[in-house]
């Protein structure tokens, strides 16, 4: 079988991260070859190459045997490379078929739509395909597992050869990813090659043929399905050194402080995000919420946050039921968010160090004085005392939010939630993008808020992050809680098998 | 130690930084000023040269506008007074603005808060002057902030797009101002105009004969009030908040859409209160069309003033000299008035985009460097060509 | 004592359609704007523009026609500059129509006091004369007389009902509208498509500010034959109002200017017969505006993402 792609040695780095670390990577003609490795390992980033988004700092790319330089997508549509990414370039307003030839749209009399053109076209590459769509539908109504048939009709338009499919299946049904394994394996028989990016063992193992593991930036290995388990592919994927290690003591968890029933809630796009959310967490413990990103986590943050509501079920704190609280009372009550996006939602970038260290308590003493203005002596007493404590890295406290480094707004949120003395905290994704003095920081923070008696929900996708810090750890999984388990009890395999679906057959 | 000693202690380190503190303020901001002179410089410049096409001599024309404001006593009186009414509008932008919330209906607010003074002026005639005066001006001030409630609650519950709302209930105001002018509560005569406010009612004049009045003690006062405001209450930070990130503040438990209402709603009010100024202290009645559009400056003037209390001030004065002086400069040399709106709106356009100053500075940065370059090959030609001479 | 039948006659459709024929063009003015993303507050000025021009060029050339031209000239120029400003140099949509506004404002202002001499009215110019369907009365009996009236329009008018069945072909029957409304919903889309978006959103607003100059001079050489102080009257906001009833489509924005149209002329019908005082009928179409924004536009959702599109 004649080889389709072949990127060879391949090395990227965005300011400083190495992304991409000397990659050598091949597709043959009519395989599906799937891309397997944990968030952050570089998988985006080597398509993304291939697809003509970034250039690659070294290696060489070489399609059909010929080496080839990939400037823009543009170019690598026409070398026959298409690309489906996670989130879709389709627009919401127009059909199916206005997206399909968007820039390339049939015409009659040279300036009018060719609507019959265009519809026997995509009926055509449809049935082919195995991709069933309704041309004329618009495409903000039709469901996710359709939307992702439009984007790969798209690039099959555009008589791609070879189709990148990154994490196809993060937001399709059981259902819909049957479907999708039937159109994929159409595309096999028409001699396309596919390559497929995820990080699913259970997936992986159904539809491809060849397995590349990337861990870090690094090949970790690359084996023929037929050849290899689940078990070894996690190995190659999760396993790896511990960075530094962690002293913890033990300590019994208290009373029940957060109590979520029977959590049901949409997401932005109308679907169910939170199918069935049942949890405690208790004083004294850090509860760990392990899952890959886009399973449910951003919505139960906004839901515990009171930025979304739900739509069925119930949350308890302490003795009260809040469901329907605002953001306003839950931080009265003593809930402390830190939030994935530092800088979309937890801090205001334009506001100085001083100004987003009391976001939050701003309109109570002893901030604000009675007449609703705000105590600059206490707020500036606070603010002193607050970046001594937490390390605040800032010229000055008047400094902008805006010019202080990652992981010195990280502190400033961290200091602004934490000194609060909360009863509870959220924290997501808390190190991501830290280096590791920043990172041992705030873990550390995190045990000293646990051991003075706050309940804390720890959500990340990092395990190492998950086993240094959690006492119990649940999996979330496509909306559900799919495991909860003592941290002694469970190990990183367990737990990446479960983070990505459950065992293979 | 005797007690002065004690107080001069703990009060000479203050006093002592205050030059330094004062320096390093003036010298931050005149820096961030300079977009705004450069616009400013530009826009007289353009002005310029639309004078001149037109048949009118430019220099002549500045320099009546520059003698006519600042001259004399009755020129910088004359300039105060005027800047007296833009100062208001131009704070009630910029304190919606801080908010993310446009409201260019302050011409309507204006005139709804000197029609509400003028009311209050008229209606009764035994009230000692500290009780209808301020009186007169609550009213103006809440006449302005209903005029700007009612953009806000649309906005804020409906997601009616205030720039529309507030224009269109601008011109409303310009028309149930006229009608009431001209039928309820018309004065005897044939002008359009309501009868004069009872004398308790009035601002006083601070330099007669111009039309500089106590509006201006109010215009300054509300100044401070609007910068304390902004900055040192929580009302002020919860409006900064949700301009600046939206997202953000309602995460950290403001309520976004009371503090988009209140915005518009203070914006009103002080826009109201200006129009109860001119009211009370120019006019002492409401005549139709007092307003020489007054609101329509406030938002250039705003924008000169680089969004901040007190640059506006600084703005105003400038505009304020622009409209007093132009007066002048149309009187002697018969340049139109309306130039001074074009070298604002150009301002304005050049705010629009702070990016060409980059963009321009760029490209200046590059022009002087290659121009640079040709210098320095010339010179080094030249140099040859002496090293060359001389040696024969 | 005058009575309902002396206003709602076909006069009133006429004279509806004489009101709303700038706002059409005003408001597919808005909707080529907004649909390619950017904001068009400054319809106002590119009207006022127009309007302006038109008289300025048909006083110096004698030829109305010649007016028209200059108007949809001097429109494009001003939309073109709303691009720059808000596309190459990504500046605040809002403050750069509020600025085109302005600008128009001093300008005419200024050039009418520097030629005629009175900032508030330039002198009589030749105007674009009317165009009736003479033959129409004459031959189909009864309503003939009807439809006379009704069609005794400036030439204009009947251009607005062709320019709005073109733009109606043109977004959503070309493959031209097709990239335009991609661009200005989900840019990153149409640039991963191929599409040049700069140069869409520069075509939309050019396109826009022609439109608008055309509404503006159809008010100064359509109705009239001079240039009046500031003879928009807010029109350019009311366009845009009419354009989010519409929902952003050619047919929309045309029957919602209508209805202001008719709102328009039931004003001034109402006016003559004294039931209430002028002012108090002259506010209505304003606050009418409002009512419509605040009642009936709640669901409106725009086409547009609005926010400045970077290619990095």
């Amino acid at each position: 079988m004649s080889i389709a792609v072949r990127m060879v040695n391949i090395t990227k780095t965005f300011s400083g991260l190495t992304a991409n670390d000397k990659i050598n990577f091949e597709v043959k003609k009519g395989e599906v070859h799937g891309l397997l490795g944990e968030n952050g390992a570089g998988k985006t980033v080597l398509m993304r190459i291939l697809y003509g988004m970034h250039k690659p700092d070294q290696g060489q790319i070489f399609v059909d045997g010929k080496e080839v330089r990939i400037e823009s997508s543009a170019k690598a549509i026409k070398l026959g490379i298409g690309m489906v990414h996670q989130h879709f370039m389709l627009v919401p307003s127009l059909t199916v078929a206005e997206n399909v030839v968007l820039g390339l749209e049939p015409t009659k009399y040279s300036f009018l739509l060719n609507i019959d053109k265009t519809l026997k076209d995509i009926k055509s590459l449809s049935d082919r395909y195995r991709l069933q769509v309704d041309p004329k539908a618009i495409v903000s109504t039709i469901p996710v597992g359709i939307q992702q048939r439009v984007e790969i009709l798209k690039a099959l338009y555009r008589r791609a050869e070879i189709l990148i499919l990154d994490e196809p299946t993060s937001i399709l049904t059981p259902q819909e990813v049957e479907s999708l394994f039937e159109a994929i394996k159409a595309l096999k028989q028409q001699g396309k090659s596919v390559i497929f990016i995820t990080h699913k063992l259970k997936e992986v193992c159904a539809i491809c043929d060849r397995i590349t593991v990337l861990k870090k930036g690094r090949v970790a290995g690359t084996v023929e399905k037929a050849q290899t388990n689940p078990d070894e592919l996690a190995e190659m994927m999760v396993g790896h050194e511990v960075l530094y290690t962690f002293e913890r003591k033990h300590i019994a968890p208290g009373k029940i402080v957060l109590q979520i029933e029977n959590l049901k809630a949409f997401n932005d796009e109308k679907l169910l995000a939170l199918k069935e959310i049942t949890l405690e967490v208790h004083e004294f413990e850090i509860l760990g919420l392990a899952g890959i990103e886009g399973n449910g986590q951003t919505e139960l943050v906004e839901v515990l946050t009171g930025l979304r509501e739900p739509k069925s079920g119930k949350i308890g704190f302490l003795d009260e039921t809040i469901t329907r609280t605002s953001p306003h009372e839950r931080i009265e009550m003593g809930f402390a968010n830190v939030p994935e996006d530092r800088q979309k939602t937890g801090l205001i970038l334009d506001f100085s160090v001083l100004e987003n260290l009391i976001l939050g308590k701003h309109d109570k003493p002893p901030f604000a004085t009675k007449w609703s203005t705000l105590d600059l002596a206490n707020v500036t007493k606070f603010a002193e005392q607050a970046i001594k404590e937490y390390s605040i890295k800032t010229p000055s406290d008047r400094t902008l939010a805006r010019y202080l480094s990652g992981g010195t707004q990280q502190r400033v949120v961290i200091a602004r939630e934490f000194s609060r003395r909360p009863k509870f905290i959220i924290a997501s994704q808390p190190t991501r993008g830290l280096d590791i003095g920043a990172t041992e920081y705030v873990h550390k923070k995190l045990v000293e808020m646990r051991d003075q008696g706050c309940a804390i929900l720890l959500i990340t996708a990092d395990l190492d992050e998950m086993f240094a810090m959690s006492d119990r750890i649940a999996v979330i999984y496509e909306g559900r809680i799919a495991a909860m388990k003592e941290r002694s009890k469970t190990n990183e395999l367990e737990l990446g098998l479960l983070m990505t679906g459950g065992k293979c057959e | 130690m005797h007690q002065t000693d004690k107080i001069w202690l703990r009060v000479s380190p203050f006093i002592e930084s205050l030059p330094t503190k004062i320096g390093q303020n003036l010298k931050k901001f005149l820096r961030g000023a300079i977009p705004q002179i450069v616009a400013i410089i530009v826009a007289f410049l353009v002005g310029a040269i639309v004078l001149a096409a037109t048949g009118y001599s430019p220099i002549d024309a500045y320099t009546r506008l520059l003698m006519g404001a600042f001259g004399d006593s009755y020129g910088i009186g004359q300039t105060l007074a005027q800047a007296t009414p833009i100062i208001f509008t131009s704070l009630a932008f910029l304190f919606a603005f801080k908010c993310g919330l446009f409201n260019i209906g302050a011409e309507g607010q204006l005139l709804i808060g000197g029609m509400a003074a003028a009311l209050v002026g008229i209606s009764f005639t035994n009230l000692p002057f500290y009780v209808h005066l301020p009186l007169a001006l609550l009213a103006g001030a809440g006449g302005g902030a209903l005029w700007g409630f009612i953009p806000a609650v649309l906005k804020a519950k409906l997601d009616a797009h205030e720039v529309i709302t507030t224009m269109m209930l601008s011109y409303v105001a310009l028309y149930v101002t006229s009608y009431m002018v001209n039928y309820p509560f018309k004065a005897p005569g044939w002008v359009s105009q309501t009868p004069f406010i009872a004398p308790a009612a009035e601002l006083p004049r601070i330099l007669p004969p111009t039309q500089l009045s106590g509006s201006i003690i109010v215009a300054s006062i509300m100044v401070g009030i609007t910068a304390f405001v902004l900055q040192r209450t929580t009302v002020g930070y919860e409006v900064r908040a949700i301009g600046l990130n939206a997202t953000a503040a309602r995460s950290g438990g403001i309520n976004v859409k009371r503090g988009m209402i209140l915005a518009l709603t203070i914006s009103g009010l002080i826009a109201g209160l200006g129009g109860a100024g001119e009211i009370l202290g120019v006019e002492r009645r409401f005549i139709d069309g007092f307003s020489p559009g007054y609101g329509w400056d406030g938002l250039a003037v705003a924008l000169i003033g680089g969004l901040n209390p007190f640059g506006v001030v600084l703005a105003s004065i400038l505009v304020g000299a622009l409209r007093s002086g132009g007066m002048v400069m149309n009187r002697v040399t018969g340049v139109p008035l309306d130039v001074i709106y074009l070298i604002q709106s150009l301002v304005v356009l050049f705010a629009a985009a702070p990016q060409i100053m980059k963009y321009l500075s760029k490209k200046g940065v590059a022009t002087t460097r290659t121009a640079g370059r040709v210098l320095a090959k010339f010179q080094s030609a030249l140099k040859n060509i002496k090293h060359r001479l001389k040696r024969r | 004592m005058v009575g309902i039948i002396d206003i709602i006659n076909v006069g009133l459709f006429a004279a509806a359609l004489r009101m709303a024929t700038p706002l059409v063009y005003a408001s597919l003015g808005g909707v080529f704007s907004e649909r390619a993303g950017i904001v068009n507050v400054g319809l106002e000025g590119m009207m006022l523009m127009g309007a302006f021009s038109g008289v300025l060029t048909s006083f110096y050339t004698g030829n109305a026609w010649l007016g028209v031209l200059s108007a949809i000239f001097t429109g494009g120029l001003f939309g073109l500059l709303h691009g720059v400003l808000t596309v190459k140099f990504a500046g605040n949509q809002i403050v750069s129509g509020t600025g085109i506004n302005l600008f128009a404002l001093g300008f005419t202002a200024y050039m009418s006091q520097t030629i005629w001499g009175s900032r508030g009215a330039s002198e009589s110019v030749p105007s674009i004369p009317i165009i009736s369907l003479q033959f129409l009365k004459d031959s189909v009996p009864v309503v003939g007389d009807a439809f006379n009236t009704l069609f005794s329009q400036s030439p204009l008018v009947y251009i607005m009902f062709v320019v709005v069945i073109i733009s109606y072909i043109i977004l959503f029957k070309t493959p031209l509208g097709l990239r335009i409304r991609a661009v200005g919903e989900h840019p990153a889309a149409a640039d991963t498509a191929g599409i040049n978006v700069y140069r869409t959103k520069y075509l939309c607003l050019i396109a826009s500010g022609m439109l608008a100059g055309l509404g503006g001079v159809f008010l100064s050489l359509g109705t009239l034959n001079i240039y009046v102080l500031n003879m928009t009257g807010g029109r350019g906001f009311i366009a845009l109002a009419a354009m989010i009833l519409g929902r952003w489509k050619p047919f929309g924005a045309f029957a919602a200017s209508f209805m202001f149209g008719i709102l328009f002329a039931l004003q001034i019908g109402l006016q003559s017969t004294g039931w209430l005082p002028p002012q108090i009928i002259q506010a209505t179409p304003y606050i009418l505006t409002v009512v419509v924004l605040a009642g009936f536009v709640r669901k409106a959702k725009a086409p547009s993402d609005y926010k400045p599109y970077e290619k990095d």
